[in-house]
């Protein structure tokens, strides 16, 4: 089971990531979860978004370049010790983490851990034996 | 002080009287020798015989870099392989590289006209000469090598880099001329105040420059810089080497071209039509005395004019001004020949990326460096950052396989790189040369 995200390559250039949020803004689309990874010369930005496709096609239309993947999303209790008890999953079944981010639902409910495996199968296998909770694309998309 | 001033201060006329022997020999005996100029001359309709003034070289066809390639490595060589003694080769970043040889009588020529070059930047038997030039096939380290032996200087031939140990040694040995790049010498001064080693506590006082462009900015700072005057000198591998042409110490302006060994022209640079003296264009040069691989009017690429006045100095040749401009986009980092085709080259080679490209070429203190921005394709993009460091590295490490220069690679977004309309500026040249 997993969940459609936007990637946006961003330039090493000021205003980039306004220009993003603009276009988004414009389009009336919203942000559930966001990342940003940086490097000395670019960045990617990640998000998960309220209408992947449309928000796809308007940053297209402005000149981004887009990409769609695939991310795990596990919910967690928003309570101290959850993502320890994911990450010794993990560890375990020798996944390679390529990247993570998290959310918080609403503040002492559950939390959102999006990850972006190497072997996304296997681990959808291993959080589904650990007994957590995967979440679908729309289930993430109607929070 | 003036190395052969029978030669080098000879009245204009008898000079020409000179070069047109020497260039209706040099034509007989190309034409007589080397096949491929055989058959380009008789498709352009000439003969040796045709040659009855100096201006009837205008008949005679072009050689260029590509005709020298077709050749390679041996075919223009107008003697057998016995009596080729030395051969050097290009750096040769354009397919194949240019090879040269010379006889027992180039080599002496070849010191000679270095002696006289070193003469002119005021070198004299009791200097201590440090060639910081590369030796090898290069010819800027044996060229000057051998110039400075046969001047008597006491040569340290120590080659390029291990810059600290070059400030030793200058330091040790008493150093008072540096024979090198303008590039290096820069570097050079670098690292000395870095070890807050201080250049007028040195016997050093003089510097021979050439194998690249420079300007006469970069010549200020040289000079005030290290402490010394600082020379320029210019030569090709396929005309001989360094000795084509020589600055002197007494004026700093205008090389002083070996006339009485190579014959040059001013072309117009697109028609390629001869001009005036004085006009600005592509310099040719016809070597007039050279025996294993002479050249017939050799398209350089570099742009100069003639210089007919008489220098102070009194050498009676012909100078040209310093060359700091080229007729085809070829740029030189870090003494490696580098034209943007080659990189586009690369780039056109790894799959997904688009063919839109932009070099910029800065220098940060002496060092050249060059940036080639590449845009992202959608078919390129990853969410992960280890792709992308992926397909930078997989661009350098090509660029680095082909030139032997590691480039910076820098990802850009679609459509960022300005599209012209004509011919697209691919190369952004921030050196102020």
């Amino acid at each position: 089971m997993q969940v459609r995200q936007i990637a946006i390559f961003l330039e090493n250039r000021s205003g980039r990531l306004a220009d993003i949020t603009h276009t988004l803004a414009k389009n009336a689309i919203n942000i559930r979860a966001l990342s940003l990874a940086d490097t000395a010369d670019f960045g990617i930005l990640r998000m998960v978004v309220s209408d992947t496709d449309r928000a796809a096609k308007a940053l297209k239309e402005d000149g981004f370049t887009v990409g769609i993947t695939e991310v795990t999303a596990v919910e967690v209790p928003d309570k101290p010790g959850s993502l320890d008890a994911i990450l010794q999953v993990v560890n375990q079944s020798r996944l390679n983490v390529e990247y993570m981010y998290a959310f918080t639902k609403q503040s002492g409910e559950t939390g959102l851990l999006l990850f972006r495996f190497d072997n996304p199968k296997t681990a959808c296998r291993a959080f589904a034996e650990a007994g957590f909770k995967l979440l679908s694309d729309e289930e993430v998309h109607q929070l | 002080m003036i190395w052969n001033e029978e030669n080098e201060t000879r009245p204009r006329e008898e000079l020409e009287v000179i070069q047109l022997q020497r260039l209706q020999a040099q034509v007989a005996r190309v034409y007589a020798t080397v096949p491929y100029y055989r058959q380009k001359m008789d498709e352009a309709g000439v003969s040796p015989g045709d040659i009855r003034k100096i201006s009837d070289i205008r008949r005679l066809p072009f050689t260029t870099k590509e005709d020298l390639r077709q050749n390679y490595p041996f075919g223009l060589f107008t003697v057998p392989m016995e009596r080729i003694v030395r051969i050097h080769a290009s750096s040769g970043t354009t397919g194949k590289p240019t090879v040269v040889g010379y006889t027992k009588r180039d080599l002496k020529l070849w010191a000679e006209l270095m002696s006289r070059t070193l003469s002119a930047a005021g070198v004299t038997s009791r200097d201590i000469v440090q060639n910081a030039y590369g030796y090898g096939l290069f010819t800027g380290g044996l060229g000057a090598h051998y110039g400075a032996e046969n001047l008597g200087c006491a040569v340290i031939p120590i080659s390029g880099g291990n810059t600290k140990r070059q400030i030793q040694i200058m330091q040790d040995f008493g150093t008072t001329v540096l024979l090198s790049t303008p590039s290096y010498a820069l570097n050079i001064a670098d690292t000395m105040a870095d070890l807050g080693v201080d250049p007028a506590s040195l016997k050093l006082r003089v510097g021979v420059f050439g194998a690249e462009p420079w300007s006469e900015n970069m010549r200020s700072e040289i000079e005030n810089r290290l402490k010394i005057k600082a020379i320029d000198i210019y030569g090709l591998s396929e005309i001989i080497g360094p000795g084509v042409a020589a600055e002197c110490l007494e004026e700093q302006r205008g090389l002083h071209i070996m006339e009485d060994h190579f014959l040059p022209e001013i072309v117009h640079r697109d028609t390629f039509e001869p001009l005036a003296v004085g006009e600005e264009g592509e310099l040719v040069f016809t070597t007039l005395t050279k025996e294993a691989f002479p050249v017939i009017r050799y398209r350089t690429k570099d742009i100069a004019r003639l210089i007919p006045e008489v220098c102070t100095c009194g050498r009676t040749f012909y100078r040209m001004p310093k060359v700091t401009g080229r007729t085809d986009d070829m740029m030189i980092i870090r003494g490696v020949n580098v034209f943007p085709s080659q990189i586009e080259e690369v780039i056109m080679g790894v799959e997904g990326v688009e063919p839109h490209y932009q070099i910029i070429v800065t220098r940060q203190g002496s060092l050249d460096n060059i940036e080639v921005q590449v845009e992202v394709s959608e078919e390129v993009f990853s969410d992960q950052i280890k792709n992308l460091e992926n397909l930078s590295k997989r661009v350098q490490g090509s660029i680095k396989d082909l030139l032997g220069i590691t480039c910076k690679i820098s990802l850009v977004e679609p459509k960022t790189i300005q599209r012209s309309e004509g011919k697209a500026q691919r190369v952004i040249d921030r050196r102020k040369i």
